[in-house]
């Protein structure tokens, strides 16, 4: 892992947890108020250096190590203080702009993160290019005092809230493709850039396609070098992976009384509403058994064997993830990597609890909406299992990735290692 | 119990596996699967005396090293790696839990240092190896003058053809007991029979008006628990057989050129691969979380039941694979992948079917919901 962030914790021991909490509490008994606005207080909050205490002292942070930031966070929720805004995309963004921008970007882009006040949204996959990222095709040209941009991106989550975007696009189409693809900052906001719902099988539109005709991009906004398009959208895709440690539930702020919690609370429904239907797309499998009980479904022998193979399923990979996770804390390597088995096994699980509740609820699963089964729930994941096998790299990606970095067998021959220019294209495209 | 195992758990099974490794070799497997007694004494002494594996999970007041179900786990899983041809598991896994768990302090003083220290070679005779439910439906034992008299036939006995001491499980008035008996007994029969898998010897045990002596009380035989620890360790051989077979099938996949490339580079055989993977790693992890729960008694009850059938399913799907992927080749006696395949076939089939094992998950799961 390349970015700053991490990198900032490594730098001595510093203040213990004790005189951490005991600083961050009294800073807390001056300046925490629950009659403040939103912004009003993370401006205070940055200005105060505790708004990412883990992040570089020059740009906004304190180096804590993860521990120390921790020590910080605790101290938050037992208080029940709104910390910065965390939205997804926001987060992808502060980290890879900390880990690979100049100061100057760093300087203007990071505080409004913080903030709140800027949103943000990536700009990666695109109609040409879904497993086979780095085949991207949005084109990037200098043209006088700009870069000019043209293209089509896809799956972009809060793209229509987002005030800037993280761009990969194409700068060089006589190199390697992974070598021709250079990362930009854009203006979302300009008249270049239009942004459509994109609606998916289970009714809900949680991405955007955005449409880029003549987008205008400043040179400053350039991440990196022209090239290195590649290597810095590892570190984006890697924070993704990570998944979003944040609070999605929006902890004890979520109950509590006072005008900036209700600010709060509407800040967070925008951001979690993209994500409303992610539990059903993991199957649900918390309510297979109750739901099978439900509905008498549990007395066949059919439907119970089923159900214990998803149990079954479930549980080993609850125990395959924790060893794992144990097996990397005390630096044990002879355990295979969880997170490469670990999205196969919820692709797996997901059909499987998608098949019992098939099962539990027979012709019932004609129905959808709020009078059908558990007020919709059963419907709405039968008809958004599909996109877990999908969302995130698609099942048939993963295998590849498992047979080559875990079983070590040879790789295909490929037939995109040459000039860009020439690699075969959709037929469509072309 | 932290999950994962310890640096003590982890040097002990490099120590199994090395000396099966020496030991037990596919052409050692070969000979002694063509034996009547089916095992190496030789071995045996070895693994009983230097090794001193046999009581692993006895305590050491009775001859014992006092482990637990995790480290006979891990003995369990290299035998079943390197197919070790012998009545461990008979003598040490079924015998020894069956006295541990049924016999009074008497009965654990006089034949558990024996089948801890090896010179007692046990096997448990039960008369239905599907189902602890239907044992005791062709074994009866009545009271005599001076203990019990056993009758009936046992169809399938592991290793009873080398046992000098038969744990018998027979019914009685007051219900399932435990019994002790001299296989030199009056009465007893041992016949050998032809088995699908030779590195399992199997023979019919018959008893006619056999003197036994009862372990324990009388209708106190609880198999339930007994089926679990013999269900969780067979699921330790079955992971471990499977990880052996799954990694020389991955070998072959890389060494084998076929159409100019390895046959390995072939998505179609990759992505078998790693839904194998898979399914390996949750019944691994499955089937070590049934140990812990043994060992510590925190956890589900029917964590064993969910390791057999996890166990058994990924065992018997890698070994067809085994001999799929490698076409004709695996198909022949020469080769040993079907040694291996005949354990997974055996093993799937015995102490309860994938399906057995996950109605008993079920109904374990509707009563704890009722309560």
């Amino acid at each position: 892992m390349s970015n700053a962030v991490e990198g900032a914790g490594s730098q001595g021991p510093g203040p213990s947890k004790e005189q951490i909490q005991t600083e961050v509490g009294q800073w807390l008994d001056e300046h925490w108020s629950v009659d403040l606005s939103l912004s009003a207080w993370r401006t205070l909050l940055v200005d105060g250096g505790w708004a990412a205490p883990a992040w570089p002292t020059e740009f906004f942070g304190r180096a804590f190590s993860e521990e120390q930031a921790a020590a910080v966070s605790e101290v938050f929720v037992a208080r029940g203080v709104v910390g910065v805004a965390q939205a997804g995309p926001g987060r992808l963004a502060s980290h890879t702009i900390l880990g690979h921008g100049n100061s100057d970007q760093k300087q203007r882009y990071l505080r409004s993160i913080l903030t709140g006040e800027h949103a943000w949204t990536q700009l990666f996959s695109e109609p040409g290019s879904g497993s086979d990222l780095a085949g991207l095709t949005t084109k990037a040209e200098r043209s006088g005092d700009v870069w000019k941009v043209n293209g089509q991106k896809v799956w972009n989550t809060s793209a229509h809230h987002a005030d800037y975007g993280l761009l990969l696009a194409r700068t060089d189409w006589d190199l390697p493709k992974h070598q021709g693809l250079s990362y930009f900052l854009i203006d979302m906001r300009q008249p270049g850039v239009e942004v459509r719902p994109l609606k998916q099988m289970n009714g809900h539109a949680s991405f955007n396609e955005v449409f880029i005709t003549d987008a205008e991009i400043l040179p400053i906004d350039l991440l990196g070098s022209e090239g290195e398009g590649w290597r810095i959208a590892a570190t984006t895709l890697s924070i993704e992976r990570q998944g979003f440690a944040g609070d999605r539930s929006g902890g004890r702020a979520r109950t509590l009384v006072g005008p900036i919690y209700d600010e709060y609370r509407d800040e967070l429904a925008i951001a979690l509403e993209p994500y409303t239907w992610y539990p059903q797309r993991a199957g649900r499998v918390d309510l297979a058994l109750p739901r099978a009980r439900q509905t008498g479904a549990i007395k066949d022998a059919q439907v119970r064997q089923e159900l214990a193979k998803l149990l079954c399923m479930q549980k080993g990979a609850d125990i395959a993830a924790a060893t794992a996770a144990a097996a990397k804390r005390s630096g044990n390597n002879e355990v295979v990597p969880a997170g490469s088995i670990g999205k196969l096994a919820a692709s797996v699980i997901a059909r499987q609890a998608s098949h019992v509740h098939t099962l539990a609820s027979g012709a019932d699963a004609m129905l959808a909406g709020p009078a059908s089964a558990l007020e919709g729930i059963i419907a709405e994941v039968l008809v958004s299992v599909p996109a877990i096998s999908i969302a995130g790299g698609t099942d048939e990606i993963q295998k590849n990735i498992i047979s080559e970095r875990v079983l070590e067998l040879p790789k295909e021959p490929r037939f995109d290692t040459g000039p860009f220019r020439d690699v075969p294209r959709n037929l469509a495209d072309t | 119990m932290a999950l994962g195992f310890t640096e003590d758990q982890r040097a002990f099974r490099d120590v199994v596996a090395r000396f099966l490794a020496d030991k037990s070799t596919p052409t050692a497997v070969r000979e002694l699967m063509v034996t009547s007694t089916g095992y190496d004494a030789a071995v045996w002494k070895q693994l009983s005396g230097e090794v001193g594996l046999l009581g692993t999970h006895l305590p050491e007041a009775f001859g014992g090293f006092g482990f637990g179900p995790v480290e006979m786990g891990i003995i369990a899983e290299e035998m079943g790696r390197y197919l070790y041809c012998g009545p461990f598991f008979a003598s040490a896994v079924m015998a020894g839990y069956a006295v541990l768990g049924a016999g009074s302090e008497v009965d654990k003083l006089r034949l558990l240092p024996g089948i801890a220290d090896g010179s007692t070679i046990a096997t448990l005779v039960l008369d239905n190896l599907n189902s602890p439910d239907q044992v005791g439906q062709q074994l009866g034992a009545t009271s005599a003058a001076d203990g019990y008299q056993l009758s009936g036939v046992a169809s399938m006995v592991v290793d009873a053809q080398v046992a000098n001491l038969m744990i018998v499980a027979a019914n009685t008035p007051q219900g399932i007991s435990l019994f002790e008996v001299d296989p030199q007994a009056q009465g007893v029969a041992v016949e050998a029979l032809e088995v699908l898998d030779p590195t399992r010897k199997l023979c019919s045990v018959g008893f006619t008006q056999t003197p036994a002596q009862l372990l324990g009380e009388v209708g106190q035989a609880n198999l339930d628990p007994l089926w679990g620890l013999m269900s969780t360790m067979l699921a330790h051989e079955m992971i471990g057989g499977a990880q052996a077979l799954f990694a020389s099938t991955l070998d072959y996949l890389k060494l084998r050129v076929q159409f100019g490339r390895a046959i390995g580079s072939f998505q179609s055989l990759k992505h078998r691969a790693a839904d194998l993977l898979l399914e390996l790693e949750l019944a691994k992890a499955a089937t070590h979380e049934a140990a812990r729960v043994l060992a510590t008694g925190e956890g589900d009850l029917y964590a064993p039941n969910m390791a057999k059938a996890m166990a058994s399913d990924a065992y018997i799907n890698i070994a067809k694979q085994a001999i799929q992927l490698r076409g004709g080749i695996g198909f022949t006696w020469e080769e040993d992948t079907h040694l291996w395949f005949k354990r997974a076939k055996s093993s799937e089939v015995f102490l309860g079917t994938s399906n057995w094992h996950r109605e008993r998950m079920m109904q374990q799961i509707e009563e704890t919901a009722d309560v």
